[in-house]
C-alpha cells in the first residue's frame, strides 16, 4: 500500500469514527437527526456523503430519509465550504438600504459569485434571508460575526481579511 | 471604580460594542454586558453609572472611553429612559431589555423576574389560562389567534404527556424583537414558558431557533441551565434550526424538532390536539410567551386596557431598512403608521421621501404614504389588505422599484417554499416569470409546448403586459386560497400591494387612484 492510499485510508477512518461517537450521542434524543447533523457538520466542516448511511443506521431511519433532511436544509452542506465564509443577507430590509448594489459588488470585489466557492477554496459567499440587524444594513455574517452598514470601504475590509 | 453598561445585543456588536467595552474595561471600568435599548443610531452606547443615574454616551468609538469616563464626550444624551424616543414607549415586554445583565438572576428578580410564575403557581391552571384570555393576548408571531382560547385546548386535552413550544424562527425580514428579547432578557421567556407548562401540564418545552441567530442560541442555553432549578421540575431545551425559512411556520416546525424536514402539516388537527411527537402542544411565538410574566403579575386588566379595538396590549414595533430611528418601539396598538413611519422612525436615513414600506416581514404589503392614516391594528391591516405580521416595518425611500420587489417576493417564495403544496412550490416559479415577462414589455409569442398542436387549453399567441397582469393576478388568486400556509397563502400581498399602488414600476398605464379592490 502506498503512502498516499493509506492516508486516505486513515482520513476515511477517523470521519467514520468522528461520525460514530457523534451518532451515539445523539442516537438517544427525540428528534435527534438535526442536532446530529449540525454537530456533524460542526465537527467536519460539511456532511460527508459516508456519514449518511451511519447516521441512518444509527438513528433507525432510511438512508432516503436523511438524505431528503440534508437536502432540504440550506445551512447543510455536502462539500466543505471555502476557508472563509460570507453569508451575505439578501432580505428587504438589507435590500431598502442598498444592498442589491452591495451584493453585485462583494461578488466583484471577493471574486466569487453568489452561491460559489472560490477555485482557490479562499472564501464561499452565500445567501442568508435576514440575519436580524434590520436598521443596520446591509449586514453579513462573516465568519460568524455579524458585520453591518456594508458598503465598498467594509467590503474591502472584508476581502483583505479573507485574504489570509 | 467607575461601573458602565454596554450592550452585548447581536446589533450592537456588529456596530462595535464588544471593542468599546474592551477599551472600558482597559481603562479601569467595571462594566456590566446587557442587551439592546433599541435604537441603533445612539450604539455603541455607553451608559455610566453617575450621582444622577445612568447617563448614556453615544454613539462611542473605542478610542474616545476616556471622554465617556470623564463626562464630556460630545454625545452626551442624559438618561435614556427619558430621549423621546423611549418616553413614549410603554414597555411591558421590554422592560428591562438594555437595562439588566441579561444572565444575572439576581437582577431578573430585582427587576420584577419570576413574579408572574410565583403568582400562576398560586393559581390553578383553568386561573391561568383565565387570566390569558380576559388579557386579549393574541399570537404576536402574526396570525393574531387568541392564547387563551390555544391554552384552554391544550389544556382541555387529554393525555398526559404535552409540550411547549416556542417559536424563536424569527425569519422576516424587518424583524428582530425575538432575537433583541432573548439576547437581552431570556429569563423573561422561560418564566413564560414555565407559566404556559403550568397552564396545560406540559412537562418540558422547546426553544427553536434559527441558526441565523448564533448570540440568541448561546444566550437561552446559558439562561436556561442558570434558571433550571427555579422553573422545575418543567425542563426545557434550546433546538437549533438550520435556515429554512419556512420552519418559522408552525406545523413545519414541530416537524423540524421531530427531526424531518421542514413541511407544513394540513390542519386540523390543532397542534393542540395533536402537536410535538403526536402530543398535545402549546406552540406560541417568543413575543406572546414573553408578554405572559407581565399578564400574571401585573394583572389581566392591566394589560388589557392598552391596546385598540381587538387588539389589546402592547406590540413591540420594529423600525427597520431605510429608517432614520431604526430600532425597537414598543408601544399599546393604535398608533398610526404615519406616525411610526414619519414621527417615531423620523422618516429615511437618506433624507430622501418614503415611498413604500412593508409591515409585517417578505409576506406583507407594501404601503404607500396614502395608507399611513392605517391603525397598527390586525383588523385594520387585514381589512387593507395587509397583515401586521410580526410588527416589523420596513421603509424604503423613493429609489425604490417596486416590480422589482414584486419579483423578489415571489423568488423567495421559491426558495423558501417546502414543496408540500403546489399552488406555493410551481406557483412562486411561475410568478416570478410573469414578472419577468411584464418586465420585458408583454411576450411576442407562445412558448414552445404552447404552440404545440395538442395544446387546447391554454391561450397562444402574443401577451401585452396587461394580459400578463391578469395572469399574475389569477396567479395570486390560486395562491392565496390554495396554498397549505402562509408562505404561499400570503405572498401574493406584497406583489398584489405592489401592483396596485406602483403600477408604473410594471409598466402598466393605470392611474394609482383608480384602483378598486
Amino acid at each position: 500500500m502506498g503512502r498516499n492510499e493509506s492516508t486516505a485510508v486513515a482520513l476515511e477512518r477517523s470521519v467514520e469514527d468522528e461520525v460514530a461517537t457523534l451518532v451515539a450521542r445523539h442516537a438517544d434524543e427525540r428528534g435527534g437527526l438535526l442536532p446530529l447533523l449540525h454537530a456533524i457538520q460542526d465537527a467536519l466542516g460539511h456532511i460527508p456523503r459516508e456519514a449518511i448511511p451511519l447516521v441512518a443506521e444509527g438513528l433507525n431511519l432510511s438512508r432516503a430519509e436523511v438524505h431528503g433532511v440534508v437536502s432540504f436544509y440550506h445551512d447543510f452542506r455536502t462539500r466543505p465550504a471555502g476557508k472563509h465564509v460570507v453569508k451575505l443577507c439578501r432580505a428587504e430590509s438589507c435590500q431598502a438600504r442598498g444592498g442589491a448594489a452591495v451584493e453585485a459588488a462583494a461578488s466583484a470585489r471577493l471574486g466569487v459569485a453568489m452561491g460559489e466557492t472560490r477555485a482557490d477554496g479562499q472564501v464561499t459567499l452565500e445567501p442568508v434571508y435576514c440575519i436580524g440587524l434590520c436598521a443596520i444594513g446591509p449586514n453579513a455574517i462573516v465568519n460568524g460575526r455579524p458585520v453591518c452598514r456594508i458598503d465598498l470601504g467594509v467590503l474591502d475590509l472584508i476581502a483583505e481579511r479573507i485574504s489570509t | 471604580m467607575t461601573r458602565a453598561w454596554v450592550s452585548a445585543d447581536m446589533a450592537s456588536v456588529a456596530l462595535g460594542s464588544d471593542e468599546v467595552a474592551d477599551a472600558l474595561v482597559a481603562a479601569g471600568a467595571e462594566v456590566i454586558r446587557t442587551g439592546s435599548r433599541g435604537l441603533f443610531r445612539i450604539e455603541p452606547l455607553v451608559e455610566v453609572e453617575t450621582a444622577e443615574g445612568r447617563i448614556g454616551f453615544g454613539p462611542v468609538t473605542a478610542d474616545e472611553v476616556a471622554a465617556v469616563l470623564d463626562g464630556s464626550h460630545r454625545n452626551r444624551l442624559g438618561k435614556i429612559e427619558e430621549l423621546p424616543f423611549f418616553a413614549r414607549q410603554r414597555r411591558f415586554t421590554f422592560a428591562r431589555c438594555g437595562i439588566t445583565d441579561p444572565l444575572s438572576l439576581l437582577d431578573y428578580e430585582a427587576h420584577g423576574g419570576w413574579r408572574g410564575l410565583n403568582a400562576a403557581r398560586l393559581l390553578q391552571p383553568q386561573d391561568v389560562v383565565a387570566a390569558v384570555k380576559d388579557s386579549g393576548l393574541r399570537g404576536r408571531g402574526g396570525a393574531g389567534f387568541p392564547t387563551g382560547i390555544k391554552w384552554q385546548t391544550a389544556l382541555d386535552a387529554p393525555g398526559g404527556e404535552k409540550f411547549i413550544v416556542c417559536n424563536a424562527d424569527e425569519g422576516d425580514s424587518g424583524t428582530f424583537a425575538d432575537r433583541m428579547l432573548m439576547e437581552g432578557d431570556p429569563f423573561c421567556l422561560i418564566e413564560g414558558m414555565a407559566i404556559a407548562a403550568h397552564a396545560v401540564g406540559a412537562q418540558h418545552g422547546y426553544v427553536y431557533i434559527r441558526s441565523e441567530y448564533p448570540f440568541a442560541i448561546d444566550v437561552m442555553q446559558r439562561a436556561i441551565a442558570l434558571a433550571a432549578h427555579i422553573v422545575a421540575p418543567f425542563t426545557l431545551e434550546v433546538r437549533v434550526g438550520a435556515g429554512a425559512y419556512v420552519c418559522g411556520e408552525e406545523t413545519a416546525l414541530l416537524d423540524s424538532i421531530e427531526g424531518k424536514r421542514g413541511q407544513v402539516r394540513a390542519k386540523p388537527p390543532l397542534p393542540a390536539h395533536v402537536g410535538l411527537f403526536g402530543k398535545p402542544t402549546v406552540i406560541n411565538n417568543v413575543l406572546t410567551l414573553a408578554a405572559v410574566p407581565f399578564i400574571l403579575s401585573e394583572g389581566a386588566e392591566t394589560y388589557a386596557n392598552v391596546g385598540f379595538g381587538r387588539s389589546r396590549g402592547t406590540m413591540p414595533i420594529q423600525l427597520a431598512g431605510n429608517v432614520l430611528n431604526g430600532g425597537l418601539f414598543e408601544i399599546g396598538f393604535g398608533m398610526t403608521l404615519g406616525e411610526l413611519v414619519e414621527e417615531i422612525g423620523g422618516g429615511t436615513e437618506t433624507g430622501r421621501p418614503v415611498r413604500a414600506v412593508q409591515v409585517g416581514g417578505p409576506l406583507g404589503a407594501y404601503f404607500p404614504p396614502a395608507m399611513f392614516h392605517l391603525p397598527f391594528d390586525y383588523e385594520a391591516f387585514t381589512q387593507a389588505n395587509g397583515l401586521i405580521g410580526h410588527a416589523g416595518i420596513t421603509v424604503f425611500d423613493d429609489s425604490v422599484d417596486m416590480a422589482h420587489m414584486a419579483r423578489f417576493a415571489m423568488e423567495f417564495c421559491a426558495v423558501e417554499s417546502c414543496g408540500k403544496c403546489t399552488p406555493c412550490r410551481i406557483g412562486s416559479v411561475r410568478g416570478v416569470e410573469t414578472i419577468d415577462r411584464m418586465l420585458a414589455g408583454g411576450r411576442g409569442a407562445p412558448d414552445r409546448v404552447e404552440a404545440l398542436p395538442q395544446i387546447r387549453n391554454a391561450k397562444g399567441g402574443a401577451r401585452s403586459v396587461n394580459d400578463e397582469e391578469v395572469l399574475l393576478r389569477d396567479l395570486c388568486a390560486t395562491m392565496r386560497y390554495g396554498s397549505l400556509c402562509a408562505l404561499g397563502g400570503f405572498t401574493p400581498y406584497p406583489v398584489l400591494s405592489a401592483l396596485d399602488y406602483f403600477p408604473a414600476d410594471f409598466g402598466l398605464e393605470r392611474p394609482v387612484e383608480a384602483v378598486e379592490r
